[in-house]
């Protein structure tokens, strides 16, 4: 017999909520189609935006011919330290201490994963992981398929469409100590809420109280409000009111180098002589799920955070990625004033980063695709960086148009 | 211990007292029950390597590469891939999760063969993968999620160092049938089969298609012809390991012959593949990852649930390196430039194993070194013992892993004779002679072991 069948059990899987969405608009023929699904940022032209300090940064680097060697485990060391400063500012305490350990990972999500390995095996407390509600959508599998349990405290409030200050930190009060809490560092996806930095302090304090681990996950730095050290601000308190942090980047987003896959993640221990010990166990988690992390984008990085003129570009053009993403919010909200729609949109314009967390229903977005082919997802979160001067106007129309 | 429990200490007192919070958090210690842990056996000698200062040092431990100057070595296909792209000035979007479709469509083809019946039907899946390794641990973590009979992988004995923990790690156990014959420095193909044959049933057995690692051992085709019978019989599920394909014999088809009889043999196997060493695109890490089904629907169940089992791992593999091998496999003129640089890479191993074996024997070695010559591809299965491991590395600085292998990619003409011994290198073949000074002993402890 030769048509053996060794999956016969496994089933058809649904498409990914956020990546699905992309597949499906793909497949879409009409010609006013958008897709403010995925968070990967559009220029105002709707046209993916490579960054010039990448393309400057490539230049740089295919000059010097270098080879395509192994990265060390823990990746390229240039781009984990740079990594590391851009995140708790050069001057930082524990850097000088070198009290933490850095390694280069596969983006965002590939540095959650390795940071859910990593407490799974190693983490003395609980096994609770304590995600905001709502949180981005692949949270739960990644602490899932690590042998996490998920938990959540209270953290968006749809009546107002903002903040729950009061119900998290009812909720944080009483999460059973040394459970681990991850926090949305700036631009909370998918809601664009943060809190306000005497909020932030609170919860610190609370957070302290409660003995919790802290996990943050910063996936938008610089992209929330165009300046890196006010998005980092969280992260750097934290770090100051005594916690050692576990944390994930991302440049994904921030320096447009999505498909490169470029992260880091940083454990902030006691001492350097445990932040050895994590770093050595780290590597041994690594080794057998990639070996070693890609090389290109990490090196575009590195440039670029290592090169003064690069890294002053950069800055400039995060900012003007942020501004464009101000004013889009502002576009949308007048033109759905101009509409004559009845409701309060301000939180479009409160909401902070790349997403717009709608309020919108079900229905309504299932309504938005399937009339309009405006593609977003399920939870009604549209990223405000796939909507531009030239369709913002059909998109207030279509909102109106499914909420009137 | 007591570091824990002072930790709780502190932890209590910051409960009681805020003010001493600050101070009690900043030294409290999550890590504090966590172990240095030993640096990894392969890569660890790199590091070790690069820590030494002797300039007669060499690397002779990962198998990486490296051209007769003993420089790592970017193809020229590589570089001419590389200008078509930058002159495309492509954006950097968010690949699918299952990767670049023309990669991925390209790397089944070159394994399997552009006409194979299977690609035909569509009922395979590949994926794009973070390399071998990457790929090794998805087909891992697949198997554990999915797979319907004992979660038991039989490995060869030895294997691949890294494969055992890729497995552990995913939840899966780890088993062996023996395969390399101390020896003969060969083949064990009647203990294999034997071992092969009381696995059981709907276990999971990992085969080398070509260029074992670390033995160089591989079988010849009329033994995996009898191994694929005994897999059939037994009814295990195959999972090919292929990082090799055109590095063990010059040759990318000849290289997939078995991993293509098994197939038509009628296994419905899965693969993996790496372009870390073919290409020379090991930082880039390229590779693929296959499951061959029953028909089209099946295919399409399981790359749905491939594609689930990625996102919460990395969401979507690195563009780079996959446009890199697309345009080679897919552009004539760099595919034939490709073959030819396999090809020629294929050939300096060769070469160096037989100026090697030259060397020995010209320098009077009693031992039988054909071993040397008959193992294929990038490594050399030395048959040293770990305390001469030890020696070579302390007292010579030549860095091989424990398990006495050496990477044949890391001597070149300069450093493999003791004729004129340049100051760069030092020459292997004396080291050899040195650290293997007493033959009768040295082969009964190889008969022994």
């Amino acid at each position: 017999c030769t048509r053996y069948s060794w999956w016969g059990g496994v089933q058809m899987g649904p498409p990914d909520p956020i990546l699905g969405v992309t597949e499906a608009f793909k497949k879409d023929t009409n010609p006013k189609k958008m897709n403010l699904g995925v968070g990967a940022y559009r220029d105002d032209q709707g046209k993916p935006f490579v960054l010039s300090c990448v393309r400057k940064a490539e230049a740089i680097i295919a000059a010097k011919q270098l080879d395509k060697e192994y990265l060390p485990i823990g990746g390229l060391a240039e781009f984990s330290k740079a990594c590391a400063q851009l995140a708790l500012g050069p001057e930082n305490e524990v850097l000088k201490s070198s009290r933490s350990v850095t390694v280069q990972t596969i983006s965002g999500t590939g540095s959650l994963r390795i940071g859910a390995n990593f407490l799974a095996r190693f983490h003395p407390g609980p096994h609770d992981v304590y995600l905001p509600k709502p949180s981005w959508g692949n949270h739960t599998p990644i602490f899932r398929d690590a042998g996490m349990q998920l938990k959540a405290y209270r953290y968006y409030e749809p009546s107002t469409c903002g903040f729950d200050f009061k119900g998290a930190l009812d909720d944080i009060s009483k999460i059973p100590e040394q459970s681990i809490i991850l926090l949305h560092a700036c631009a909370h996806n998918p809601t664009g809420v943060d809190p306000r930095p005497e909020q932030w302090k609170e919860i610190a304090d609370i957070v302290k109280k409660r003995n919790l681990l802290v996990f943050f996950d910063m996936a938008y730095q610089g992209f929330a409000s165009g300046d890196i050290d006010r998005d980092a601000w969280a992260v750097r308190h934290f770090i100051e009111n005594g916690h050692n942090i576990v944390l994930s980047q991302s440049f994904a987003k921030n320096m447009g180098l999505y498909g490169e896959r470029v992260g880091g993640f940083t454990v902030v221990c006691k001492d350097a002589e445990e932040a050895k010990r994590v770093e050595s166990q780290l590597k041994i988690l690594i080794r057998p799920i990639y070996s070693n992390p890609p090389v290109n984008g990490a090196r575009i990085a590195a440039t670029i955070l290592n090169t003064p003129e690069l890294r002053s570009l950069w800055l400039e053009e995060v900012h003007g990625m942020a501004n464009r993403i101000i004013k889009m919010r502002e576009q949308l909200v007048a033109g759905l004033k101009k509409n004559g729609s009845s409701h309060n949109w301000q939180h479009v314009i409160d909401q902070i980063g790349m997403f717009c967390f709608t309020g919108l229903k079900p229905e309504q977005v299932e309504r938005l695709t399937k009339e309009f082919s405006v593609y977003m997802t399920k939870d009604g979160r549209i990223s405000m960086a796939g909507v531009t001067s030239g369709n913002v106007g059909y998109l207030a129309d279509a909102i109106h148009a499914v909420t009137k």
